[in-house]
């Protein structure tokens, strides 16, 4: 099976802190993958690092994107090859309307004239049909959540970077999601950050466990998440 | 096609009546003053375009009025004729921002960093030109002449007849045009990908480039553009008043055109207009009287809007007539209700 994703010795420090620590991950056509870890073992700095929001340099090792090294590209160079990326805190147009922050985002990939149906075909699926001409900057932090989610589905990625997803989302909203995600799943390889062990149990992908900048274990959720040293690292007494 | 509330839209009727009124104005007064304010509300309006709406702040919006001003005279003592120096005269502010903003926007400065380093590039330009007093600072035939400037060069001029000069009435309606062009070519912008992406920028930069837009690109090239149109400004208040001296970098000059955009109200093409037109001609009153400084009552009035309200003036006046007329649709509605239910309506005594 042909790599979508893969890094090579990936190193990233912030002054004397190593936050990613030679990591060599790879990610198959069509998979799905939940990164977990404790807070500050690194998972969202690697997100960071696939995603060019941090300018690396060849020192820090090699992210190949479907055999592209995009080492040093910026982030919207990487999102042209075909990224969808949602970041931790949702990142939206807060003053634009939902139709306008969805416009936008179809406008690139659709054009101008087909902008407006990838609009209406997003909002009915994620069911924002009704808020479409409100300010995203008004709705409750699940709708923005959904909203971003919206804005990185419109453009067709074939690769979807989600971090964090699920945060301060109600229970009818994390079904939605997985749903949403299981749909994006069929057509695009996915990555989701999260350390909701409920919400990544019910993806029930393979996971990669993140601990102190570097890999840990990787495997099925059901091994993965009742092995001890997971549990020691990351999980603790909440998961007995 | 999904209408944007955030960049307006075109209002033809408008459009048309203030193109008629400043066209007939010169029917009832005199073209000095309402050309100085058309050239000042064509500055406010290249600020009022890259603040309101790309986010991007400039506090020193100057360099680039005074940089039209001193490539027109500089050009024009040279080459006998106005057509290259009028057009050179956007085109050097152009490529002076393009450079500033591409080492700026790919360099990822922004916000009070943008500010401080603008600002410093006019005063740079200021003392600069202050300091040219002497027979070897000259370009060409063209002597800057330090604190001084660069006094008595040839006017704007039928293009390939420099001795049929436009000064005077031709001038203000130069101005007139300029202004009206500039602000369509800020309209289609507006309504354009390109002016949505900006407005993109200005609420979240970083969601912008997550969506695969160029963002330094499309900063570097609003910037451009409203070098540009400050530069023209620049060339016609050179036209208008005869001399460039390098009181066009002063922070004064700088400062004043922030308050024009702020007063008038951001987010808007009219605010900014309206705001240079209305507190230029305050200053023109208040420059008659000797008792107060100006400059205070402008400062005063400036902070009675920022804090009394704050989005300025036109965006206050637009929602104060939104609401008017949301109320008015409710009470004609309620009065249709009525009359169809058969209810007689209510009477306030």
């Amino acid at each position: 099976m042909n790599s979508v994703v893969e890094t090579h010795e990936l190193t990233m420090r912030f002054g004397g802190v190593v936050a990613v620590n030679t990591v060599n991950f790879s990610l198959q056509e069509r998979e799905l993958r939940c990164l977990i870890g404790p807070n500050g073992a690194g998972k969202s700095t690697f997100f960071k690092c696939l995603t060019g929001q941090y300018r690396l340099s060849h020192e820090n090792g090699r992210v190949l994107i479907r055999g592209t090294d995009v080492i040093g590209w910026s982030t919207h160079e990487v999102v042209r090859l075909g990224v969808g990326v949602k970041t931790q805190v949702p990142s939206v147009m807060n003053g634009l309307t939902v139709q306008e922050n969805l416009w936008l985002s179809a406008r690139r990939i659709h054009g101008w004239t087909g902008a407006d149906g990838a609009v209406d075909e997003i909002a009915g699926e994620l069911r924002l049909t009704d808020v479409l001409r409100r300010l995203a900057g008004e709705l409750s932090h699940g709708q923005r959540q959904m909203v971003e989610i919206g804005v990185v589905l419109i453009q067709r990625p074939w690769l979807v970077l989600l971090d964090e997803p699920a945060a301060g989302m109600t229970g009818n909203e994390v079904e939605r999601l997985i749903a949403v995600i299981r749909r994006i799943n069929e057509s695009a390889s996915v990555i989701v950050v999260d350390h909701d062990m409920e919400f990544v149990r019910m993806l029930g992908s393979t996971v990669t466990v993140f601990h102190q900048g570097a890999i840990l274990i990787e495997g099925p959720a059901v091994t993965v998440l009742d092995d001890p040293r997971v549990r020691e690292v990351y999980i603790g007494n909440r998961a007995r | 096609m999904i209408a944007w509330q955030s960049v307006g839209h075109m209002r033809w009727g408008w459009f048309l009546l203030s193109a008629a009124v400043l066209i007939l104005l010169p029917l009832v007064t005199d073209t000095h003053t309402p050309t100085l304010l058309l050239i000042y509300a064509l500055f406010a309006l290249s600020l009022g375009m890259m603040w309101g709406y790309a986010g991007l702040l400039s506090f020193g919006h100057s360099a680039y009025f005074g940089l039209g001003a001193y490539t027109y005279a500089i050009a024009v003592i040279n080459i006998g004729e106005s057509t290259g120096p009028l057009l050179l005269s956007m085109a050097v502010p152009a490529v002076v921002a393009a450079v500033i903003g591409a080492m700026m926007f790919y360099g990822r400065i922004s916000d009070v960093y943008m500010g401080v380093i603008t600002l410093v590039v006019t005063l740079i330009l200021f003392k600069f030109m202050s300091a040219t007093a002497g027979d070897a600072y000259a370009i060409g035939a063209a002597r800057l002449g330090g604190f001084n400037g660069i006094p008595g060069f040839l006017t704007l001029n039928v293009p390939g007849y420099p001795e049929l000069s436009l000064f005077g009435l031709p001038t203000y309606y130069i101005s007139v045009a300029a202004l009206l062009l500039c602000y369509l070519l800020c309209r289609y912008i507006l309504a354009r990908s390109f002016g949505r992406v900006m407005v993109g920028i200005r609420e979240n930069e970083a969601r912008c480039e997550l969506l695969g837009y160029n963002v330094p690109a499309c900063k570097t090239a609003i910037f451009t553009l409203s070098a540009a149109m400050a530069g023209l400004a620049g060339c016609l208040y050179a036209n208008m008043a005869e001399i460039v001296t390098p009181a066009v970098f002063s922070l004064k000059q700088a400062a004043e055109v922030l308050i024009w955009v702020i007063v008038g109200g951001l987010g808007t093409l009219i605010g900014p207009i309206l705001g240079a037109m209305v507190l230029s001609y305050v200053k023109f009153l208040l420059g008659e009287q000797t008792l107060i400084d100006n400059s205070l009552i402008l400062g005063v009035l400036l902070i009675v809007v920022v804090l009394g309200i704050p989005s300025g003036v036109v965006p206050a006046l637009i929602r104060v007539w939104n609401r008017y007329l949301r109320r008015k649709r409710k009470r004609e509605a309620q009065g249709a209700a009525r009359r169809r239910l058969g209810i007689p309506s209510q009477e306030h005594p």
